[in-house]
């Protein structure tokens, strides 16, 4: 999977947030095989060093960093937190989002749209958080974005793929934009069914760090990202209402 | 002079936000920092000077989703 001209081997991405602790969110990650992980940027007291603690743990992961820009709920803020990340982080990534509604953290596609084009011209590499809204999909691809990362549902919810038309026509429209499914899975034949569907890789974390067993849920997605992919690959067959044998019904015994 | 510091209302003695960052005992950690609303960069902190009633975000990396 090619993102923004790097090549990223696993189509699994993990966040870093809401672990029982750093011990359990390392060997999630090593049992996920992910190669990408998500990270913020939060405010740090004067003297408190939390941020370096946390930069030695992820570096120790072995994997490219996507900072997010989490909580924002104005393009100005997304792009102010956007700079501040680039420059901790030292990446040109961003997963962008901008919130536009407090129940359901739904994006603001017109603040999304904003955020985009100005960080896009700064230089950004910028994965939008967003809807399965084609349209919306349409004037992001527009801003200069590259990938898409539709939602599965509402983050944290680990409700699955609650629009699946939705998602496959946003799939069929754009059939050459990689797109990651961002948010809402919550087990992993939900993964699986986003995979199947040809989208290119998911991102998940609530739904493996809140697990009883982190790094067991880590493993179980990564097994169902590789056999959805594998599925989508393998031109699966049409289903059917009626009945069809597969055994083969020339040469079966007549027995009265 | 008064400012606020990540939404906290802070007396500084220190007129750059470089200063600031000393006198509040950031020292080498990794931050990143932002005045009114806008990022300053690590390099221009030194040169960046500060009045009364700005207000300063300093962030850290964070686990995030």
């Amino acid at each position: 999977m090619e993102l923004y001209g790097t090549e990223i081997a696993s189509r699994l991405m993990l966040g870093t947030a809401q672990y029982p602790s750093p011990s359990v969110l390392a060997e999630a990650f090593r049992r996920s095989g992910a190669g990408i992980a998500t990270v913020s940027v939060r405010r740090e007291a004067g003297g408190e060093r939390a941020g370096t603690a946390f930069w030695d743990l992820v570096r120790e992961l072995g994997v490219r960093v996507l900072p997010n820009t989490a909580g924002c709920h104005s393009a100005r803020e997304a792009v102010t937190t956007a700079q501040m990340a680039r420059e901790l982080f030292n990446t040109p990534w961003i997963k962008l989002e901008v919130i536009g509604h407090a129940d359901t953290l739904q994006p603001d596609p017109f603040g999304l749209v904003e955020a985009a084009r100005i960080l896009t011209e700064d230089g950004f590499q910028v994965f939008p958080y967003t809807t399965e809204d084609v349209v919306l999909a349409d004037r992001l691809l527009d801003t200069g974005c590259e990938v898409l990362m539709p939602w599965g549902a509402p983050i944290g919810t680990g409700l699955g793929l609650t629009n699946v038309y939705g998602l496959r026509t946003l799939r069929a429209q754009f059939p050459d934009v990689p797109m990651v499914v961002d948010a809402g899975l919550g087990l992993p034949s939900q993964a699986a069914m986003a995979m199947e569907m040809g989208f290119d890789a998911v991102l998940l974390n609530t739904a493996v760090a809140k697990a009883g067993d982190p790094a067991a849920m880590a493993e179980g997605f990564a097994r169902a990202v590789e056999a959805g992919r594998l599925a989508y690959g393998a031109d699966p067959m049409e289903p059917r209402d009626m009945a069809a044998p597969s055994t083969p019904v020339i040469g079966r015994a007549f027995l009265e | 002079m008064k400012i606020t510091v990540n939404g906290t209302a802070t007396e500084v003695r220190a007129e750059t936000l470089a200063a600031v960052l000393d006198e509040l005992g950031y020292g080498d950690a990794r931050v990143a920092t932002a005045l009114n609303e806008d990022f300053v960069p690590a390099t221009t902190r030194g040169e960046t000077t500060l009045s009364p009633g700005d207000r300063v975000e300093i962030v850290a990396p964070r686990q995030g989703g």
